[in-house]
């Protein structure tokens, strides 16, 4: 019997990002449905009712909503096939925590730069750095979080990189040159076809992003 | 196993301390307890925890792992012989999870916005709590299927992220003269919260409503000053 799998998303979403490149590792074939988010579609109503927000990935018909808990739950179903989360327990409380690390701080701070001018900009930036170091001190000599391999934790931050250009423009300033270990591990992670392939061009955020400025008077 | 193999690090006001507590408990593994001293942060926590530098951290052997529910997720999958707290069901976990970190991050939330509100602000917040609570009164009916609790006959995943903040919860009904759960809103909690607490994993860390009213009174007066280790 065929898994009937549906992913309502919206395409510069570095939370959808982490699911379709899920499914991509995992080889798995999906329905792709594209979100107006001004105006969002009865089915996204429907399937997620309390927060209302993209991804929400829908399995024979039962919906699973926010991004590491869908991609968790991918992991677990198809658990054959390119196991996304590692094995030993304390690996993947340790996986866990910098993924979660991820979602408590990276949105947040990109934010306070690109949605913002001025002396708070400048804040937001020095805050970008900040967290930044922090991410390039735990990835450290390894070629992925994951060790030798992409897993979990790179997953939930690669789709991030798709945002740096505009970041970087808006906020004046160089990524690899404050943290080069962490460009080098984003080139490492795009010679992946699974992520290449996901991940939007970086100009074409940047002109979603301007228009986004322009929407909220910053412009 | 040796007692101190397994420490927490902790305070007994948190609820995101109890839910390792708890869920140590329900794998009957041995702990030591290690209460950090209110206002200020150990040179152990300090090391445990630098990004955060936040309590609870389980200290296992010589490995430190923290965020609560992370580390009530790794309890499960270390101690195997135990009761599960993770239902088996991919998309059953995947629902618990949700749920949980709708607590975590919306619901609760409010309860603390509801702490120092006043006037409008603080009815904003009340409608927030009480609409909260409608929506897990919803979720515990899909969950518990009709038996005592979210994670089915026995505590669960969910009753151990929601369950700890009931002590909070009847602080803040003394505190604002409110009846948050309430048998003709949400039956199905209020019998819940009494099973919870009344559960032998949970009532030997479960705080007194009397004890946490007069601390959440010290931590009134200390958010005055400056803002006091939680979480």
């Amino acid at each position: 019997m065929a898994d009937e799998v549906v992913l309502l998303d919206f395409w510069p979403s570095m939370f959808g990002m982490r699911v379709r490149i899920a499914l991509a590792e995992k080889g798995i074939k999906y329905e792709y449905k594209e979100e107006d988010l001004r105006n969002k579609s009865p089915l996204l109503l429907e399937m997620s009712p309390i927060h209302k927000k993209i991804p929400v990935f829908i399995h024979n018909g039962k919906p699973v909503c926010e991004s590491l808990i869908i991609v968790q739950y991918i992991d677990d179903v198809w658990k054959d096939k390119c196991p996304l989360l590692p094995t030993d327990p304390y690996q993947r409380a340790h996986s866990r925590f910098w993924a979660d690390f991820v979602d408590k701080k990276v949105y947040e701070v990109s934010r306070k730069v690109w949605a913002t001018n001025g002396e708070e900009k400048k804040a937001g930036k020095k805050e970008f750095i900040e967290i930044f170091k922090i991410l390039e001190g735990e990835l450290g000599d390894k070629p992925y979080y994951g060790g030798e391999t992409f897993g979990f934790v790179d997953l939930s931050l690669i789709p991030f990189y798709s945002w740096f250009y505009a970041i970087e423009t808006l906020g004046e300033f160089n990524l690899e040159a404050e943290c080069p270990k962490i460009v080098a591990w984003a080139k490492r992670c795009l010679q992946k076809e699974t992520v290449a392939k996901t991940l939007p061009d970086q100009k074409k955020v940047y002109e979603f992003v301007g228009q986004m400025r322009k929407r909220f008077g910053l412009e | 196993m040796a007692k101190n193999d397994v420490k927490v690090l902790g305070a007994w006001p948190s609820p995101y301390v109890m839910r390792p507590r708890i869920a140590l408990n329900i794998k009957s593994v041995n702990y030591e307890f290690l209460e950090e001293t209110f206002g200020s942060k150990s040179e152990l926590l300090l090391q445990s925890n630098p990004v955060h530098k936040k309590i609870p951290v389980l200290i296992h052997g010589d490995k430190p792992i923290c965020e609560s529910m992370i580390i009530v997720e790794y309890i499960d999958e270390v101690w195997t012989s135990g009761p599960s707290i993770l239902p088996s069901d991919p998309y059953d976990r995947a629902i618990q999870r949700f749920w949980a970190a709708y607590v975590d991050e919306k619901w609760f939330a409010a309860m603390r916005g509801l702490r120092s509100a006043q006037g409008e602000e603080r009815k904003a917040f009340l409608d927030q709590v009480t609409e909260g609570l409608a929506l897990l009164e919803e979720a515990f009916g899909k969950c518990s299927k009709g038996k005592a609790f979210f994670g089915g006959d026995r505590i669960g995943l969910l009753d151990i992220a929601f369950g700890s903040f009931l002590g909070w919860l009847k602080v803040t009904e003394k505190v604002n003269g409110v009846k948050l759960l309430d048998e003709a809103k949400t039956p199905g909690l209020v019998k819940w919260a009494e099973r919870f607490c009344a559960d032998a994993a949970v009532k030997s860390v479960m705080p007194e409503t009397e004890k946490l009213l007069e601390f959440s009174k010290v931590l009134a007066a200390k958010m005055k000053g400056a803002p006091p280790p939680k979480n």
